[in-house]
């Protein structure tokens, strides 16, 4: 799936962030990042340069899971460090000042934490970039423009035109991402840089608790009298019960097929 | 309101009196009469009606007693339409409480009334008077924007220079910068949906400068709960300007009308375009997966010719789906399988073709729209479920499917030729019925 005109020194990003398996909890390689490490490997091989921004390895555990994206083919990665409880946009954007990039390719929405999915917005309104969300794959790309098919609800895609450069998240539907492989992913270095530390203060007043259940919407029957909430109460949910064609020909109960096929516009 | 149900004193007072000159008039054929001796009579009919299943029946409902109607003051006639819901008007705004709708297919989904609805939870609790505006962009088939709660409509219909057709977020953000600017409005609602309300609210945020609560499912005027990541937190904060509402998270409107009146803003931000829509593509439907394919043909166990059903498939254009049976048996593979230990789809149109409808299978299909079954039995579960049914041999009623769908294909792009088609596989029919013959 190599795009057409790659330009040779094309310059791609992609932001990676701490994941969090969902039943566990355990720290991780988040998925959607993962697969916007994959989308930039494909676009410019091993040369993509990953971007973290946030705690050190101070721990372990955390250490082991940005490693994880290294272990995708990647020789070394960029740590912004923050203490933590920072904001990791000002970082970025000084970064990305710094060492301007082609595309920057990002997830939809983080795995842990408030997972806004407001980080790639923010960025591209700092930088002035544009942003295409949802992207499913990059079709073509050149100095100046780009075609991508961004992911559309119901499996559907939608080719869109972008000048470079550019922001871009990436998809569940985009290509998922390799496995990673052990050695590398001990071999790789993190590049620890120091960057802007800024506490998000309106966050620490937040506060956080394991997710409730949300309760579920009870359908309410309103009825105007007893005879109607009895009826509502005891009658059977019943199925207004379907056409029904048995003894007219074969061509008018697929022409009744058809017609329904048309009517509801999945054929055209 | 018309619609209020009054006692009138005075024709009550009439009715009582069998001696009032107008008594006659208001009870007449009433169920006690005197007979021509003076004696009264009594009508043990009146006052019941044959139930559905041959009993006598007490009518308790009031509304056939004679004279009962006339009896309350405005109630006539309005009873018999559908209940007129009271207007619920908003004079003066001192607020405004904006609401970007989605409009999946030019309508208001679900998702976009529980917004309207929440909007108006939040209206409630305003400190001065706020009017709940929604902002609609292109065109819309919607009618019952005053039933969902609409007190002000700003509908952003674009003309020749710029349409609000397809993906174009700079264009939108553009008009609600306008809006924000014109408005200034005390509350931004989004709907947190993939159908773009995420990404219109995300970009407004960020260009506001406004810290967005996203995916919040419970809110009030002070405090809102959102959920966090892989939906493993609730995190409690206070309410701000810009909102971004999970579905479910209030009631939709439903006990009062409102006005729709429409508010014209001028745009005043001039829209970047650096994103261009080059249109939707062609998405092979054996890509899609089943979870969210939106057409599905799928096979059951009366399947016996399975290249014609490969081939209905195809050119229907539709994603295949197979019951557990199908899959058993070798003909699909696993991945296909659609119920409680396959796939759980949400497809718009389901044709269920020689499956019978355990019930295994008929909660997998619990979330479709259309369900058309092509069966032998015409007594089997699926048949029950089925919103068209059609009884007969699935090879048949496929292979007329697939000539009648080629004729159409033909039919539209050549209108000349619409005759031809039909004869050939009129044709085609008899052969068939003659090789049955044989």
């Amino acid at each position: 799936m190599l795009p057409e005109a790659v330009s040779a020194n094309l310059k791609v990003a992609a932001l990676v962030s701490i994941g969090q398996h969902p039943k566990s909890g355990r720290a991780r390689r988040a998925d959607q990042d993962a697969r916007a490490v994959e989308m930039g490997i494909g676009l410019c091989g091993n040369k993509l340069n990953l971007v973290h921004a946030g705690e050190t390895g101070s721990q372990e555990d955390l250490e082991q899971a940005l490693r994880q994206y290294l272990g995708m083919g990647m020789t070394s990665m960029t740590v912004l460090r923050q203490p933590t409880g920072s904001d990791a946009l000002p970082a970025l954007v000084s970064h990305f000042r710094d060492h301007s990039a082609d595309i920057i390719l990002a997830g939809m929405r983080a795995e842990s934490g408030e997972a806004s999915g407001m980080l790639p917005y923010l960025l591209a309104d700092r930088l002035g970039l544009p942003l295409v969300p949802a992207v499913a794959e990059v079709l073509s790309i050149n100095e100046r423009e780009a075609e991508v098919l961004q992911a559309l609800p119901r499996g559907q895609r939608r080719k869109l035109k972008v000048t470079v450069p550019f922001i871009a998240t990436v998809d569940q539907a985009a290509q998922a991402p390799r496995q990673i492989a052990f050695g590398p992913s001990r071999r790789g270095s993190l590049d620890l840089e120091a960057s802007v530390e800024q506490q998000d203060e309106e966050k620490a007043a937040w506060e956080e608790s394991p997710a409730r259940k949300r309760p579920k919407r009870l359908n309410i029957k309103k009825a105007k009298t007893a005879a109607d909430r009895f009826k509502a109460a005891t009658a059977k949910p019943q199925g207004e019960g379907g056409r029904i064609l048995k003894d007219e020909s074969d061509r008018e109960k697929a022409q009744a097929i058809l017609d329904l096929l048309v009517s509801e516009g999945v054929i055209k | 309101m018309s619609s209020l149900i009054r006692r009138d004193p005075r024709i009550e007072r009439i009715a009582r009196n069998r001696l009032h000159p107008l008594h006659q008039s208001l009870v007449g054929g009433s169920t006690e009469q005197r007979g021509p001796t003076g004696l009264l009579r009594k009508d043990p009919r009146a006052g019941y009606f044959m139930g559905p299943n041959g009993l006598k029946r007490k009518d308790r409902t009031g509304n056939n007693a004679p004279g009962a109607a006339r009896l309350q003051r405005g109630a006539s006639g309005a009873t018999a339409s559908e209940p007129l819901l009271p207007l619920h008007k908003v004079e003066s705004p001192a607020h405004f409480i904006v609401c970007v709708l989605d409009m999946v297919g030019g309508r208001l989904t679900s998702h976009d009334k529980d917004v309207l609805g929440q909007a108006h939870l939040l209206a409630k609790s305003a400190s001065s008077e706020a009017a709940v505006v929604a902002v609609v962009f292109g065109d819309h088939r919607e009618e019952g924007f005053d039933k969902a709660g609409v007190d002000r409509l700003i509908h952003f219909n674009g003309d020749d220079t710029l349409s609000y057709q397809g993906y174009c977020p700079e264009l939108k953000l553009a008009a609600l910068q306008s809006v924000e600017s014109a408005l200034s409005p005390l509350y931004w609602l989004f709907p947190d949906s993939i159908h773009g309300g995420t990404d219109l609210g995300c970009r407004l945020s960020a260009r506001i400068g406004e810290r967005p609560a996203n995916h919040a499912w419970q809110v009030d005027k002070d405090n809102t709960v959102c959920r966090g990541g892989s939906d493993r937190i609730d995190i409690r904060r206070n309410t701000p300007r810009l909102i971004l509402l999970a579905e479910e998270c209030a009631m939709p409107i439903d006990e009062t009308r409102h006005e729709v009146l429409s508010l014209e803003i001028e745009l005043i931000t001039q829209a970047e375009s650096r994103i261009q829509d080059l249109g939707a593509v062609d998405v092979d439907p054996s890509q899609i997966p089943l979870a969210e394919a939106e057409f599905i043909l799928s096979a059951g166990n009366g399947v016996r010719d399975w290249d014609q059903f490969h081939e209905v498939a195809t050119s229907l254009g539709a994603t295949e789906g197979a019951s557990r049976v199908a899959v058993d048996d070798g003909f699909m593979p696993r991945f296909r399988q659609v119920g409680a230990t396959g796939t759980w789809v949400t497809a718009r149109v389901y044709i269920a073709v020689g499956i019978s409808g355990a019930i295994q299978h008929l909660q997998g299909i619990g979330q479709c729209e259309k369900v058309v079954a092509i069966n032998t039995d015409p007594g089997c579960d699926m048949v029950k479920r089925a919103d068209l049914t059609v009884i007969g041999r699935s090879q048949d009623i496929l292979g007329e499917l697939l000539q009648l769908y080629k004729a159409r294909q033909t039919g539209s792009s050549t209108l000349s030729q619409t005759k031809e088609p039909d004869s050939v596989s009129n044709q085609e029919k008899q052969d068939k019925e003659a090789r049955c013959v044989a």
